[in-house]
């Protein structure tokens, strides 16, 4: 494989991995703080990819898409904190589960009550289309590009939020001891609405982000909570800078482990099979990193508590 | 009233000799929600559209949502066979939902009128009198894409589709047909939504051209991602990836893109215009092949019951494999194996005012059969 082309699937996996960022610090948060299982998260990505989509048709600006799915995710977020998850920080893991995933059925099924069963047109603005040649003569699209920035700046801000910031503060001794804030006098329900609320916005973000190169779908936020399920567990519940390395390592194990496998195995076998139990084996293979991890730390990479 | 009527249904049918002397009763088991519901949804149209366009009180529809699970599949099958009763099911679109519904269904004495899923399990040694497809066998449209590539002098293409049955029966399919050699073969993931990965490899790989199959969203994906790549290598693929439904979604990004089919919206004749032109007043939209399909099994169905009756089941079954129906695809005949025997069209996308559709540029394979026919002994 030439240099190029490595260099070219090393982006790859670091833009995957930046995305799955987004995703996967909301979730991180809302378990590391509130101690939820959130399967409803996926739903939240769609719901940015939605609202981005129909601001976009509507008025043709792909910034006020952006606005309009942080914004939608937000007030979504928000919405099923009140009404829904709040019932649901006292009971155990299972019901959590049960709850969550009917608001996934809720979610779906409003979507393609409201927007129909067809897939939506959300297109990457014209500022950001096309490649652009990096040093090295490698050709990379310009908005891939872009996302690594967003994402790293996310990432950025978020560290500041939580290490700077009063909200920040209250964040950290959320995960360590709720009781105990909620009697220092902190209003602990709006301080799990407004994380919430965080996640959610996040999470619509990278739906928006992610599906202007993907289609905008029912039932597309399903396949990323997965890997952002993958991501916490590896990264350490509750650790920010856990779902950051991780999602990274998830990102490239997945991308290059997708291109390298098929041709590690073309020296022992033929190609057309080669390819086959490559690829089959590439797509276990952030599983298997997932369970060398835990085997290694049991609570993974970051991970304070058991 | 309606008691009324029944009773005296029930009467005249009692009279006439036979339990459900000529109602038929058609059990359509689709996916309506979903990720896949565009296509399910596409083919209940087409088909409720010749139903209601024929104005036949004898037909009587039930659809039931498959959801696209194969088990829930199976449940519905299992009650429409057994609590209702039905004599003809229909409206399967995936292969392996196909799989675990239409053998028990056809081994219980029901007809089953294909859609859509067309596996090759069904069409060869597999193959049964009671079932019929009315779509296609799964490797046609990649045969014809094959052939395509030769005829458009393609020495060295990519090929790629995703790591299931249908995906590698793609592959199959395309090498069946085309002649040159392979700048690479690639297995991706079902479902998988980034192909940056693929991408870079195409572009690295010296191919002259990329085949692909990803139907649905992951077609959406990849045309977006390969547009805004750079990478300008022409693509070809089947008509799944280019339907009415999904090109809204991808944009400029289809335009000039060249897919197989066999159907279009344009094809000339009287049966395909009128079917276009009433799909579009009654539901607002453009017909896909998916909506052509299904408007063509309801009037094979239509046909049938037309010259035979359902209860004598070797007489219906001759009289579906007549085929005597206008088709929108024109000529239109059964196979030994109950798969069509059909032109297989070379479209390319273009935009008409504001909506991307397909337009027929030549034929890639006349009169063609699947290739699993010999196989078949009925």
């Amino acid at each position: 494989m030439s240099p190029i082309l490595l260099a070219e699937q090393l982006l790859n996996g670091i833009q995957l991995g930046v995305m799955l960022f987004v995703m996967a610090a909301g979730l991180t948060l809302v378990f590391g703080v509130m101690g939820l299982i959130n399967l409803a998260h996926g739903s939240l990505f769609m719901v940015g990819a939605f609202a981005a989509a129909a601001v976009a048709g509507a008025t043709g600006s792909f910034l006020l898409a952006l606005v309009a799915a942080l914004a939608a995710a937000a007030a979504a977020g928000a919405l099923i904190e009140v009404l829904v998850i709040r019932r649901l920080y006292a009971r155990d893991h299972l019901d959590q589960v049960l709850a969550t995933f009917a608001l996934i059925l809720i979610f779906s099924e409003g979507t393609r009550w409201i927007f129909g069963s067809f897939p939506l047109y959300l297109n990457i603005p014209d500022y950001l289309s096309g490649p652009v040649t990096l040093p090295g003569g490698i050709q990379y699209p310009l908005y891939r590009l872009t996302l690594i920035g967003i994402g790293l700046a996310i990432a950025a801000g978020l560290f500041a939020l939580i290490s700077k910031t009063r909200l920040g503060i209250q964040i950290r001794a959320g995960e360590n001891d709720r009781e105990m804030i909620a009697a220092l006098g902190v209003d602990i329900s709006k301080l799990y609405t407004i994380v919430f609320a965080l996640g959610a916005a996040l999470a619509g973000l990278a739906g928006a982000l992610v599906g202007a190169i993907q289609s905008v779908q029912v039932g597309m936020g399903e396949p990323v909570l997965i890997l952002a399920f993958v991501v916490i567990v590896i990264g350490g519940i509750g650790s920010i800078k856990g779902a950051l390395i991780a999602a990274l390592l998830v990102g490239l194990t997945d991308t290059l482990g997708g291109v390298l496998l098929p041709q590690v195995f073309r020296f022992f076998m033929d190609g057309a099979t080669a390819s086959s139990a490559g690829s089959a084996l590439a797509s276990m293979l952030i599983y298997i990193l997932m369970a060398v991890v835990l085997i290694w730390k049991p609570t993974g990479l970051f991970g304070a508590r058991a | 009233m309606k008691l009324k009527s029944l009773v005296l249904a029930a009467c005249i049918a009692g009279l006439a000799g036979g339990a459900s002397a000529d109602t038929v009763k058609v059990g359509m088991i689709t996916t309506l929600s979903g990720g896949g519901a565009g296509l399910g949804i596409d083919v209940r149209d087409g088909f409720m559209l010749a139903v209601k366009q024929a104005g036949n009180d004898k037909l009587e529809v039930i659809i039931e949502d498959d959801q696209r699970k194969p088990d829930i599949a199976v449940q519905l099958a299992d009650k429409m066979i057994q609590s209702e009763k039905v004599d003809v099911m229909t409206g399967i679109i995936w292969s392996n939902l196909a799989m675990a519904v239409i053998p028990g269904a056809v081994a219980q004495g029901k007809f089953y009128l294909s859609p859509n899923a067309g596996p090759s399990a069904l069409a060869g040694r597999g193959c049964n009198p009671l079932y019929f497809n009315v779509a296609w066998q799964n490797d046609n449209l990649h045969e014809g894409a094959g052939a395509y590539s030769n005829s458009a002098g393609y020495k060295n293409s990519f090929i790629l589709a995703p790591n299931y049955p249908a995906g590698q029966d793609a592959l199959t399919g395309y090498k069946r047909q085309y002649k040159g050699e392979l700048a690479g073969e690639l297995l991706t993931d079902l479902g998988q939504t980034d192909y940056a990965s693929e991408i870079a490899q195409i572009r690295a790989s010296g191919a002259d051209s990329v085949f692909f199959f990803l139907p649905g969203g992951m077609g959406i994906s990849f045309l977006k991602q390969y547009a805004d790549s750079g990478v300008d290598i022409p693509v070809v693929g089947p008509a799944f990836s280019f339907d009415q439904g999904i090109l809204q979604a991808v944009g400029d990004a289809a335009l000039g893109v060249v897919n197989t089919s066999q159907w279009g919206k344009d094809l000339d004749n009287d049966a395909n215009k009128a079917f276009v032109e009433s799909f579009q007043a009654e539901f607002g939209r453009l017909p896909s092949l998916y909506a052509s399909q299904g408007f063509d099994t309801a009037n094979l169905l239509l046909s049938a019951m037309g010259k035979a009756d359902i209860s004598d089941v070797a007489a219906f079954q001759a009289a579906l494999e007549e085929a005597d129906f206008a088709s929108t695809r024109g000529d239109f005949k059964f196979n030994t194996n109950h798969h069509p025997v059909q032109d297989i069209y070379v479209r390319e996308v273009i935009k008409e005012g504001d909506v991307y559709t397909n337009k027929i540029i030549g034929t890639a394979l006349e009169d063609h059969a699947d290739v699993y026919a010999s196989e078949c002994k009925m």
